[in-house]
């Protein structure tokens, strides 16, 4: 298609205007950092136009005026704001050249329709601007403690040295402290421990609840739904109070009555607490996949003389899966963020990672919080990769395309 | 695929049973370098002599709400709690604190005086396990107030001479009596002034002057993250976490001594426990109020010891090596200039207080 659009140079009056307008968002931002916001504003466009002016003016030829746009704003931005202001203007320095002749030699049209009115053109690229900043808007708390976590100092501040890249300025030692520090090891392994039992209840309790629902005899399906889900849909606070006090006579009872351990039963009280907020999460994806299950394949199994039992394993089963494995991930992914029932049933050998992360984030604000955030994170992405990676398997065995 | 999840949780549970077998205690503590002054001074050798695990819940904030949700429950998990003496008083008033008998339950000092008497006035309440004296106070960056540094507490109503923003918590305890004795009400009549209605609007309508300039601030971490930042340019929190942050971090800040606020932290033991882990906690008080074990702590935080003759003990930073004895609230020159807390005060009037407070912050 791209062959098709035929492009031309467009008028310097275009070009200069749009380039101002680019100049004086970046002046702007960078004024704005410096405290004078109008004074950068203008400079920025002024500078923009300038530079606009001369290399396609004057020097016309593209491969040198790009080459010296780099020099000059990675030169500038080095004297400016020293190494980290240099890398910063020849990623600027790159762009700006790039744009600029992208505008000039109309290369903009190239891969659209040669039919799309200028408005058209310009709406185009306008969205493309406004999904980006979105994105931005989403991804950039998050990535912002990345570096952070790799601070030689015990605050959240990018110091002047990370700002300069001085290695001096880096350190791995909040990692080392999460590695070595006893509480923080015995609520990671608390974590770890609890997650995966509470997620195979809620997997097998959520699976068995959604298989149920989807029978056409069951009377009152969608109270009993509404009921089931209540624990992700009420406040979480409210939960909370409620199994706390729920929970303790539950406690109660194990310990003095039938003389349990008593950490032990903190264990099991933690553990039915989040299989019951993981519960919902399972019912809804199973019960996704459940729409698109042939009940007439268990009635051919049945009819071949399989029980239901065996029916379940060996046809029904295999089918909604991937349905239950992602169930299985986000009632996973549920308790191991969960931070408020653990704080009202556990007791402190039973503090999880979240919990050890709030009370250090209040406590005391140590990076050690970040390396512990990077690590999650990164840990969070397997996970969703996962889960995505298995939808996709699922539609093709199904015969979907995707969504 | 049932079954072999069910073998999987049932090894998995089994596991955890298998790995607290050892005696454990609950102590409840503020977090970051006090617990860890406590981990070292007390838990660490507490432990070693008699093997009892020591598990450090950091739930001091929140800790007279959650005993008394525990105590309603009917299911006390915390053994020993460290609280300050406000909050001591007003656990020990609704019964939520045992009562502590200080000559059977609290070590004598090494040359016999009794503890009652060792500990003296810092017996607030007779719940009251008293650790140590710390003080609420001011640091300032260095670098940012201009020529004249701030010498009074009462440079942080002054915006006029610091501009910039100032970090204050978000509570009326210690922030009212810091604005009466700035708008010139005398320290020995703080609480009285305090005590009436005009009184109290006139603390707030000081702090209305300051107002748009106040970032608030609830935990004694935040403070200190905000000097490293510089996003203020003065800010109150604990003596220690400003000791933390000059002596330790290196960061170009300075202290305020003046006006200090003067509180006592130590320890209560709930009620409702079995008989066995009361007596455990007891041990434990004993050994942990004991002399030298209160001088241990003043190695690792710039806290004074609550005990007269733990103050002469008092040596250098473990680990820096710096004389600890004038960093703490408690020396003759930081002293001078203290604004000691009125306890009772504030056990029968936060509540009230913090309402009114809070509606004022919403404004």
């Amino acid at each position: 298609m791209a062959a098709l659009t035929v492009i031309s140079r467009k008028p310097l009056s275009f070009v200069f205007c749009s380039m101002a307008i680019l100049g004086a968002f970046a002046g702007l931002l960078i004024g704005m950092a410096l405290n004078v916001a109008p004074l950068g504003l203008i400079c920025g466009a002024v500078l923009s136009v300038g530079l606009s002016f001369v290399v396609l003016s004057v020097m016309d030829n593209e491969k040198i005026a790009r080459w010296g746009l780099l020099a000059f704003w990675s030169v500038c931005g080095l004297f400016s704001f020293g190494l980290a202001g240099g890398l910063a203007g020849i990623l600027w320095g790159w762009f700006f050249g790039w744009f600029v002749f992208w505008l000039f030699e109309g290369r903009y049209r190239a891969r659209l329709q040669p039919y799309l009115s200028p408005k058209q053109v310009l709406w185009h690229f306008s969205f493309r601007v406004i999904c980006g900043a979105i994105f931005t808007y989403l991804i950039t708390p998050i990535i912002v403690v990345m570096p952070l976590s790799f601070n030689s100092q015990d605050f959240f501040t990018f110091t002047p040295e990370m700002l300069q890249f001085d290695p001096a300025g880096y350190s791995l030692k909040h990692y080392k402290d999460f590695l070595n520090n006893n509480e923080w090891q015995r609520s990671f392994k608390n974590s770890l421990m609890i997650a995966p039992i509470a997620t195979i209840i809620s997997v097998c309790l959520g699976t068995l609840a959604a298989i149920g629902l989807s029978q056409s005899h069951v009377p009152f399906k969608r109270l009993i739904m509404a009921l089931l889900i209540s624990p992700m849909i009420v406040p979480l606070i409210i939960s909370a109070t409620g199994m706390f006090f729920f929970y303790a006579s539950v406690g109660n009872f194990l310990e003095n009555s039938l003389g349990i351990d008593k950490n032990f039963v903190g264990y099991v009280k933690v553990v039915l607490a989040h299989s019951v907020l993981g519960i919902p999460f399972v019912i809804i994806t199973v019960t996704a996949t459940l729409v698109g299950f042939d009940n007439s394949l268990t009635r051919a199994a049945a009819n071949m003389g399989a029980d239901p039992i065996t029916t379940f394993f060996k046809v029904q089963m295999p089918l909604i899966l991937p349905g239950v494995i992602s169930g299985g991930l986000f009632a996973f992914i549920t308790s191991f963020d969960e931070v408020v029932v653990i704080m009202f049933v556990g007791s402190a050998s039973q503090k999880t990672l979240p919990w050890q992360m709030f009370t250090g984030l209040r406590e005391q604000i140590s990076p050690t919080i970040l390396a512990v955030a990077t690590i999650l994170v990164v840990f969070s992405i397997v996970l969703l990769a996962t889960l995505e990676l298995l939808r996709r398997r699922s539609e093709k065995l199904r015969g979907l395309s995707p969504i | 695929m049932n079954v072999t999840k069910t073998f999987v949780a049932t090894a998995a549970l089994s596991l955890v049973t298998g790995l607290v077998i050892a005696e454990e205690m609950t102590i409840v503590s503020w977090g970051g370098a006090y617990s860890k002054s406590q981990l070292n001074a007390y838990h660490n050798p507490y432990s070693a002599k008699t093997g009892v695990t020591i598990l450090n819940d950091d739930s001091s904030s929140t800790a007279v709400a959650k005993l008394r949700a525990m105590n309603e429950a009917n299911n006390v998990t915390w053994d020993v709690v460290d609280v300050e003496a406000g909050p001591a008083m007003q656990l020990c008033d609704e019964g939520l604190a045992m009562v502590i008998d200080p000559d059977t339950m609290l070590a004598p000092a090494p040359d016999g005086t009794s503890a009652a008497d060792d500990f003296g006035d810092m017996l607030v309440s007779e719940c009251f396990i008293p650790q140590i004296v710390y003080s609420t106070t001011f640091g300032y960056r260095t670098d940012l107030v201009g020529s004249t540094a701030p010498t009074s507490v009462c440079d942080v109503f002054n915006t006029a001479a610091y501009p910039g923003k100032r970090s204050l918590f978000s509570v009326p305890i210690n922030t009212m009596e810091w604005a009466l004795l700035c708008d010139g009400v005398a320290k020995t009549d703080i609480y009285d002034v305090l005590e009436t209605p005009e009184g109290q609007d006139q603390a707030l309508a000081k702090l209305d002057t300051i107002k748009d300039d106040v970032i608030w601030v609830s935990s004694g971490s935040d403070t200190p993250q905000l000097l490293a930042d510089g996003e203020v340019i003065m800010g109150a929190t604990y003596n220690g976490r400003l000791f933390a942050l000059i002596e330790e971090q290196k960061q170009p800040v300075a202290m305020i001594w003046d006006g200090q606020v003067m509180d006592l932290d130590g320890w209560i033991i709930p009620t409702g426990l079995s008989p066995e882990r009361q007596a455990r906690a007891l041990d434990f008080i004993m050994f942990a109020t004991d002399t030298q074990r209160l001088a241990d702590q003043a190695k690792w935080i710039s806290y004074g010891p609550a005990r007269a003759s733990s103050a002469p003990l008092v040596g250098k930073h473990a680990e820096l090596g710096i004389e600890m004895g004038p960093h703490m609230p408690t020396a003759p020159e930081n002293l001078e200039r203290a604004f000691l807390m009125n306890y009772g005060f504030w056990a029968d009037y936060r509540d009230d207080l913090d309402a009114k407070f809070q509606a004022w912050l919403a404004k």
